[in-house]
């Protein structure tokens, strides 16, 4: 079985946002794999370590500088590597559809990939690419089970857990406590650099979404602050959220 | 224009607020609204919607739509789309809600704005503001598209009665079994007392400064105390005092109380983002530096096993 797991490279989750020029900024800011991706990578190897899966091929579109995240990946366990070259200002639609054609070109039996991007937030991509490709997708994953040619996995849903079955080919995306990756280990870098990576232009795609502004928050004002005896702090909070706020007491 | 339809959401028969919070948003806007319900027996629902400024109920009643499933709620919105052109579609961006938008986005081959917290709407365009890593900056995009799609975040939009008629219509069926490609094989909800995270007026969370399943006991008292919805930080997920379904923060859940309460949370830029946009924000902290005092309305330097159940004792007298 064959496994293929989208990556998308974002900012450090750690990383302070500025705008210039209209656009967000980039400089000096450290590159990741989406957290969300991540997972999907650990456990598409995880797949591969249990003998579920063959082979696990990372593919990711933006820039040169996406090389990183799919090196990361295959430093993790991933077999090999591909990246589509995509202006990283593409839309949701143009990014589904460019890494749609890849996948097709790959016919994998499973594509995982992490059910939101901590940058732009859109939870879209993956299921667009199960839309374009026709196959089914089970979104926010915690877990997964892959037997007589179906996926059965577990989802964080809204206020439950839901189990959801469907045939392979399928589409799954993970949530961040699916598994815990692992670090690349010193060897795991070493032969990460011998590893295929195959580039490849992207399909044409035009992106629907404009961004028209971009801004930052209203930054919050620091109010009362208090460093006084635990009973004479807890009064005043208490006089504060009765007062102020006006919580309700539930008795 | 040709409407505002609103996708509500509920489940066994119990709708989300959420709905009721897109009706109210969608009135503002002065176009017809229509609230579209899909499910088995629900019908009745139809006077509930009308309550909150629902002109219009599309009741879509089918055993294939008893509960959500991708292929059939996408090629019944796809014909019902065709049959009816309505200005724009919102869902709720909510496990189900995204998934049916963006499948619907594809098919359609349109653009999609998820995860909305304001909403501008005129004929066949929308401007949506959608807070981007995390919430640590704003972006409005522009979606055209007919219908206009978007997702709304659950809490944002504040709930205004407002009686409508409510009148009732059913479209045809378009969908079958045949669209079914999922299999629900069980779905056991979250047993708390507590309201869903994104969805309370209250929330107080728990940090590495509870340092164990003890410190989390004390902040649950308060929670319960003001009906909040128990939050964690990173830390206290990680350690496995809470579930990962209550991180509060960039890999967990954004949320927007009324009132945030911090409780041994040192507030780490990642954290910061998941809740930030709080209209009032408490911290408890033993470290005069923790920079959730730089947000906080009103903060206090002390150890949470003191303060807490003081807090608590007083606000019960």
């Amino acid at each position: 079985m064959k496994v293929l797991v989208c990556v998308k490279q974002t900012f450090d989750t750690e990383a302070k946002i500025e705008i210039k020029d209209g656009k967000i900024a980039d400089a000096g800011i450290n590159l990741i794999i989406n957290p969300y991706d991540e997972v999907a990578v650990e456990g598409g190897i995880q797949l591969k370590e249990k003998g579920v899966a063959t082979e696990v091929v990372v593919l990711a579109a933006g820039s040169d500088k996406a090389m990183d995240a799919i090196r990361t990946a295959l430093a993790m366990g991933a077999d090999r590597g591909i990246l589509v070259k995509q202006d990283t200002a593409a839309d949701e639609f143009a990014r589904a559809v460019v890494l749609a054609a890849a996948i097709k070109a790959e016919n994998p039996d499973l594509v995982l990939a992490g059910h939101v991007a901590a940058d732009d937030g859109s939870s879209q991509v993956p299921t667009r690419i199960a839309e374009i490709l026709g196959l089914p997708h089970i979104n926010v994953i915690t877990s997964i089970e892959i037997a007589g040619g179906k996926a059965t996995c577990s989802s964080e849903a809204d206020g439950g857990t839901q189990v959801t079955e469907v045939s392979m080919p399928a589409v799954i995306s993970s949530q961040v406590s699916w598994n815990e990756p692992r670090y690349p280990s010193m060897k795991g870098i070493m032969q990460a650099k011998k590893k295929p990576v195959a580039t490849v232009d992207a399909v044409a795609a035009d992106s629907k979404v404009k961004i028209v502004d971009l801004s930052l928050p209203a930054a919050k004002q620091a109010g009362i602050k208090i460093d006084d005896d635990p009973d004479v702090a807890a009064a005043k909070l208490s006089e504060w959220m009765l007062n102020t706020v006006k919580v309700e007491i539930k008795k | 224009m040709a409407g505002t339809w609103i996708v509500v959401e509920q489940r066994d028969g119990n709708i989300r607020k959420v709905s009721y919070e897109m009706i109210s948003e969608a009135k503002k806007i002065g176009d017809e609204v229509v609230a579209v319900v899909f499910g088995k027996g629900v019908e009745g629902q139809a006077a509930e919607y009308a309550k909150y400024g629902a002109d219009k109920v599309c009741v879509v009643e089918d055993d294939v739509f008893a509960n959500y499933n991708t292929g059939a709620f996408v090629a019944q919105m796809v014909a019902m789309i065709k049959e009816y052109s309505p200005n724009a579609v919102l869902f709720a961006h909510t496990f189900n809600g995204r998934d049916f938008a963006s499948r619907l986005a594809q098919k359609l081959e349109q653009g999609l704005a998820t995860d909305a917290i304001a909403i501008q709407l005129s004929a066949g365009k929308g401007i949506f503001t959608r807070s981007i890593y995390a919430g640590k900056a704003l972006a409005k995009v522009e979606v055209t598209g007919s219908p206009v799609l978007a997702t709304v975040r659950p809490g944002v939009c504040e709930v205004v009665p407002g009686a409508a008629a409510g009148a009732v219509f059913k479209p045809a069926i378009a969908a079958t079994a045949a669209d079914v490609y999922q299999t629900v094989k069980s779905f056991v909800p979250t047993v708390s007392a507590r309201p869903e995270l994104t969805e309370a007026a209250v929330v107080v969370s728990g940090g590495r400064g509870c340092k164990g399943p003890d410190g989390i006991k004390i902040v649950e008292q308060l929670a319960d105390l003001l009906g909040a919805a128990l939050g964690g930080s990173r830390a206290s997920i990680d350690s496995g005092w809470l579930g990962h379904e209550l991180q509060v923060g960039q890999t967990g859940k954004v949320v927007n109380p009324n009132l945030y309460v911090a409780c041994g949370i040192s507030g780490a830029i990642q954290h910061l983002a998941g809740m930030s946009s709080s209209k009032y924000i408490a911290a408890v902290n033993t470290d005069t530096e923790a920079p959730i005092f730089n947000v906080s309305d009103f903060g206090v330097v002390g150890d949470l096993f003191k303060v807490v159940p003081m807090l608590v004792d007083n606000l019960k007298k």
